[in-house]
Parts: C-alpha cells; sequence; structure tokens
C-alpha cells in the first residue's frame, strides 16, 4: 500500500464513485451502466474474470474499493472491443478497465506478478525509448520475463520462427542495437513528461 | 375516377390503423368532413394482427368491429385504400395534398364471395401473417378486412392468373385495366397516423434471428397464436414443427440500446407477459417460460398484470440482456449466452423457441417525409408550431401502446378540428 492510496482513502473516503470519476480515465461513465450485462456475455475471456465489466460498475457504485482495486479482472481485458460495439448504452468499457488498472498500479494495488501487468509494463518500457514498439528487443525480454532458465527455453522452442521471420524480412536483427526511432524523437519525449507532469498534477491535486 | 369531395374545412387523415381510424372517427362524428387514406388494402394496421391485447387479454376484433361499424354508418367519412400522399403544400386552413391510389383491380361490386381466388393458382408471402404462411394471389386480406373487398396482386397482372380471376368472377367485378389514379385533395387540417414497424430484427447480429430458424421476433409470435393465424393457434417451431413449450422471451430487442432504437419501445414488457399467458394457456403444466430482461417496465395497473403473470404462468424472469444466440446443430434448440445481474452468473441455456421482443419504429422513415415535418432523434413527428396544422396522432408521434395511441388520436382530431372551425369562422 502506496502513501498515495492512503491519501486518496482519506480524500474519497466511502465516495468510491467520486474517485473513480476524478481518477479513472473514462471513470465518469461508470455511473451510466444498466447492469444488462451485454459486455460481460459478449467478452470472449469472461469467464476468467473474477469480477465481469457488469459487477465492476457495480462494486464501485456499492463502494467496495479495495476488491475492485487489487482484483485482477481489468487485467483480463485484450481490448477486442466487443464490450464497446454492443454496449446498449455506449460505455467506453474497455477503456475504463485500462483506466482502473492503470490506477490500480499506480496506488501500489495491482495483484503482484499479474502476466498481464508485467507485459504492459514491458510494452510501456519499450515504446517510450523510441516512440516506436522495437518488436525484437520486445520479443525477448518477454522470452525472459519469468527468468533466465526459462526464457533460453522458449527462445529455443520459438527458433524456427524467428529464423522464419529473419528470412522473410519480418524481423531486423540490427534492431538489438539501438533500433528504429520516431522522426523527432527529442519532442516525442518531450510530449511523453508533459503528458506524465499533467496527469500526475492532477492525481495530487485529487489527492489533496 | 374516383370522386372526393374535400374543401379546406375538410380534414385529411393519413394512415387507417387504430389510431387513424380514431381520429378520423372521431372528428366525423363532429360533424366535419374526413378523408382518411390507408396504404394497406384495408383498414385496422398492426392492431387487426393482434390475437389479444394486454392487460385484458381480450380480443382486438371487438374494438375493431365497433370501428368500422362506426365508419360504415358515417356519411361524413370518406375512406381511401390503397393510397399514399406524395406531397404537401400550403399553410394551415389551405393544404393541396397529392395522393396515389394504387390499383387494386377489383371494383367495389365485389361480394366478396371468393371464387377468383379459388380460379387462380399463384401464391406469395402473406404480409398480414408476417411471411409465416402463403396467400392466393387474388386475395381478402384477413377475415375481418374493411373494406371487404378481394385485391389483386399486382405480380399477377398480365398472367394467365389474371384472366382466370376475372373469368370467375359472377359478378364481373375485376377490372385488370385499373391503373390507379393521382389526386389532389384540398384540406384544412392533416392528421398524421402512419404509425409504426417492427425494427428489423436481421440488425441484431448476435441474436441470428437471420440463420436461426427457431429464432422469431414478438409479431411472428403474435401471428402464431391466433387461431386464424399460420399455425391455427399452434405454438410450433418454424424449423421442424415441434411443439414449442420451452420458450424464452428476450427483451429489449433493437430497443434502449445506441447501436439499434435509442427508445423505449413501451409496449414490448407487456405483450412479452401477454404473450407468456399464450404458452401457460396451451401447454399448462408442461409450459416452460423465459423472460429476460433488463428491467421490467410494467407501470401503474400495469404492474398488478405483472405480478398475475408471474403467478400465473409461473414464468422464469431472468435479469440480463442475452449477448448471443448460437443454435444447437444437433436439434436446432437456440442456446443462449449471458451473464446475469442476480449472482452474475455466466449462462449457457437451451430453448425450443426464441422470441425477439422487437421495438417500434416510425414505419416512415425521417428522410421519406412526403412533406418536412419536426422530428425527433427517433424519427417520431414532435407537437412543434413549424409542423403548421399537421398533427401526429398514435405511434407517429411516439412509441404508445393501443390505449395511450387512441386517447393521443383522439387529442390530435381536437387539434384539427379546432384549425377547420377557424377556417369556417373566417369564410362566414
Amino acid at each position: 500500500m502506496s502513501e498515495l492510496n492512503q491519501q486518496m482513502i482519506e480524500q474519497y473516503r466511502t465516495r468510491f464513485l467520486q474517485e473513480v470519476e476524478a481518477n479513472v480515465e473514462e471513470g465518469e461513465w461508470v455511473k451510466m451502466c444498466m447492469q444488462c450485462g451485454v459486455c460481460s456475455g459478449s467478452c470472449p475471456l469472461g469467464k476468467h474474470w473474477a469480477h465481469p465489466p457488469q459487477e465492476i460498475f457495480m462494486m464501485i457504485r456499492a463502494g467496495k474499493r479495495e476488491e475492485v482495486l487489487t482484483s485482477d479482472s481489468m487485467w483480463m481485458c485484450t481490448s477486442c472491443y466487443n464490450c464497446i460495439v454492443r454496449c446498449p448504452r455506449g460505455l467506453p468499457i474497455t477503456h475504463i478497465m485500462h483506466g482502473l488498472a492503470t490506477y490500480a498500479k499506480r496506488l501500489g494495488l495491482a495483484p503482484k506478478n499479474q502476466p498481464t501487468a508485467k507485459f504492459a509494463q514491458l510494452f510501456w518500457d519499450n515504446l517510450v525509448k523510441k516512440g516506436r514498439v522495437n518488436e525484437l528487443k520486445l520479443g525477448l525480454s518477454l522470452y525472459f520475463m519469468n527468468g533466465f532458465g526459462e526464457g533460453i527455453k522458449v527462445a529455443m522452442k520459438q527458433q524456427a520462427i524467428g529464423l522464419g521471420m529473419l528470412r522473410t524480412k519480418r524481423m531486423n536483427p540490427m534492431e538489438v542495437v539501438g533500433g528504429h526511432a520516431v522522426k523527432d524523437l527529442d519532442g516525442f519525449h518531450k510530449m511523453i513528461r508533459k503528458a506524465q507532469e499533467l496527469e500526475d498534477a492532477r492525481i495530487k491535486q485529487n489527492a489533496g | 375516377m374516383t370522386e372526393v369531395i374535400a374543401t379546406n374545412e375538410t380534414i385529411l387523415v393519413v394512415g387507417g390503423g387504430i389510431s387513424g381510424m380514431t381520429a378520423a372517427l372521431e372528428a366525423a362524428e363532429t360533424g366535419k368532413q374526413v378523408v382518411l387514406l390507408e396504404k394497406r388494402p384495408y383498414l385496422g394496421g398492426r392492431v387487426s394482427q393482434l390475437y389479444k391485447y394486454f392487460p385484458k387479454l381480450c380480443f382486438p376484433t371487438c374494438g375493431l368491429e365497433i370501428n368500422q361499424r362506426r365508419a360504415k354508418m358515417n356519411p361524413a367519412l370518406r375512406i381511401l385504400t390503397l393510397a399514399e400522399v406524395t406531397s404537401v403544400e400550403g399553410e394551415p386552413g389551405n393544404y393541396r395534398v397529392g395522393v396515389h391510389i394504387s390499383p387494386r383491380y377489383v371494383k367495389e361490386n365485389c361480394t366478396a364471395c371468393g371464387d377468383c381466388e379459388r380460379a387462380v393458382s399463384s401464391e406469395f408471402d402473406d404480409e398480414f401473417n408476417y411471411g409465416l404462411s402463403k396467400r392466393k394471389g387474388a386475395y381478402l386480406p384477413h377475415r375481418m378486412a374493411h373494406p371487404l373487398r378481394y385485391v389483386l396482386d399486382p405480380r399477377i397482372i398480365g398472367s394467365e392468373d389474371a384472366e382466370k380471376a376475372k373469368a370467375a368472377c359472377k359478378y364481373d367485378a375485376i377490372d385488370l385495366d385499373d391503373s390507379g389514379e393521382d389526386l389532389t385533395l384540398n384540406v384544412g387540417a392533416v392528421i398524421w397516423a402512419t404509425g409504426w414497424q417492427p425494427y428489423d430484427a436481421n440488425r441484431i447480429q448476435p441474436y441470428g434471428y437471420d440463420r436461426i430458424a427457431n429464432v422469431i421476433t414478438s409479431v411472428e409470435f403474435e401471428r402464431m397464436a391466433d387461431p386464424s393465424g399460420p399455425t391455427g393457434g399452434r405454438l410450433i417451431r418454424p424449423s421442424d414443427g415441434k411443439e414449442a413449450r420451452n420458450v424464452a422471451f428476450i427483451q429489449c430487442a433493437g430497443s434502449r440500446d445506441h447501436n439499434h432504437l435509442l427508445h423505449c419501445s413501451r409496449i414490448c414488457c407487456m405483450a412479452t407477459l401477454k404473450q407468456t399467458t399464450y404458452v401457460a394457456d396451451a401447454w399448462g403444466d408442461d409450459a416452460d417460460i423465459s423472460v429476460y430482461y433488463i428491467d421490467i417496465r410494467a407501470i401503474d395497473r400495469f404492474e398488478d398484470f405483472y405480478a398475475k403473470v408471474r403467478e400465473t404462468t409461473r414464468a422464469r424472469f431472468i435479469k440480463s440482456k442475452v449477448a448471443k444466440i448460437e443454435e444447437n446443430k444437433a436439434n436446432g434448440n437456440p442456446v443462449l449466452h449471458g451473464v446475469d445481474t442476480e449472482g452474475y452468473h455466466r449462462y449457457a441455456n437451451e430453448h425450443d423457441l426464441v422470441v425477439l421482443a422487437i421495438g417500434m419504429q416510425p414505419s416512415v422513415p425521417s428522410d421519406q417525409f412526403p412533406v418536412k415535418l419536426a422530428l425527433n432523434e427517433e424519427g417520431f413527428i414532435e407537437p412543434a408550431p413549424e409542423n403548421g396544422a399537421i398533427f401526429a396522432a398514435g405511434v407517429a408521434s411516439d412509441a404508445l401502446d393501443v390505449n395511450r395511441a387512441v386517447q393521443h388520436a383522439t387529442g390530435a382530431a381536437l387539434k384539427a378540428v379546432q384549425v377547420v372551425n377557424r377556417v369556417a369562422g373566417q369564410e362566414a
């Protein structure tokens, strides 16, 4: 539990819905859910969710702060967007799930060793370096996500695919040194820094 | 040539369903001259296709008969069937309305003996039964049709069947040279009562209406329950004719959904509650009824009906909007998938037959009005001053049940009477 988490608890107390509205991306949509359940029924990974989206929305309204933020449910979302397409009320459910996950992580409440959370971090770290995803490095970091020995094993298993990709020029081995970047890399970094500043300021203000 | 006497003290009613009939009769019974246009070959509209009304579970044929009798007795009312408005020009108290009348090919001296029907062999989907059965190329649209006059399907004109029908008619009532006609009517006020149509179920892709035989709509189920309907009142499955004892109803099929109709269609909850009684009446203790819903909208006196239905039909109410329907290929059963909201259980439920409680949308699409009217987001006519003396009646104004549509139509008739009275006052 982080200090920020304590601050937020004191700030919002039983008003968890308001906390979500103010701090979670697209959180202001939560109250629009009419509990029809189409999102949950349409989710291809639905049965792996401890709490399907419509239940999460109800839990938020019921003030079940800790259960929601420590849940690994929203980390199950694969961004297939089925729920957004089907939702009769047009709730951006996918974005809300990612918003909740991001907020939970910021508060230090995200479940430890959650594979999607680990992948998301690797993806983000990879992306912000050059403004482009370096697929070779991302692939390698994924292989070694669960330790060195495991990484070697996975790499051996994927060897044929890797060589095939090299042969068909789907993967450039030179990417391992540096790798390609966006045109104005400095500008990109500035932009990300600024966005982070704004986000931090907003959260800090909400934390009182 | 159709003789229609119309002046700027005449009220024109567009649409001869329950709302249009009501508005026309109410206005005509105050002594006003009224012309009633109906696109179909008979009056009564969608109400004539209902088996029973909610909540009294009485038969619409009863009220329809009373209205038809009122229409026959009133010399101030002129009815034109197969008629559609093509243009409207002018201002309150003085409109010129273009009307196109499609050929019926059967004259007024038809006695509805049915000889022409027996003489022809061609068959077409019966619109009255939403295509669940066939009818002949020469036909009486339904047994209570008003006017009680046969119709030749335009698709048989020029064929041998048309000649056979003509030859069979003892009264020389068939006119194969009928080419319809175009009229211009001068009227003082217009009542727009064009009603509704069921939402196109094919557009609700996850429900598979287009690919699963045993997924049907509520309007089709209504025809099926009618003893004079396509199955003789037997509740059977389209795929194999098996008795449908385990029936599921899906509420808000197309309604309250920003992918489909934004509005609540208002009738579907009550229509489903009514239809559960059809299943219970047919199978007694063997009936197995499920209703999938978001919330049951049965207000005021309807709440009593809801309570009564819950008790008598022993229907299960499952709080969940079904996410998708798949077909069990082995037995043709639709399988309903979703997550309920009372415990968040994931289900995959099999039923004999699934009825989509389909939403209602205006029968005239927003971009196809022959006159510019203020419409709301859903295409219903607004009670706006800029519509002049063109007044919506019934479902043309909003999704309404029959009771409220009739009340609304009476109000529209009063508005129209006020306009033509003003005209009469100015001319006196």
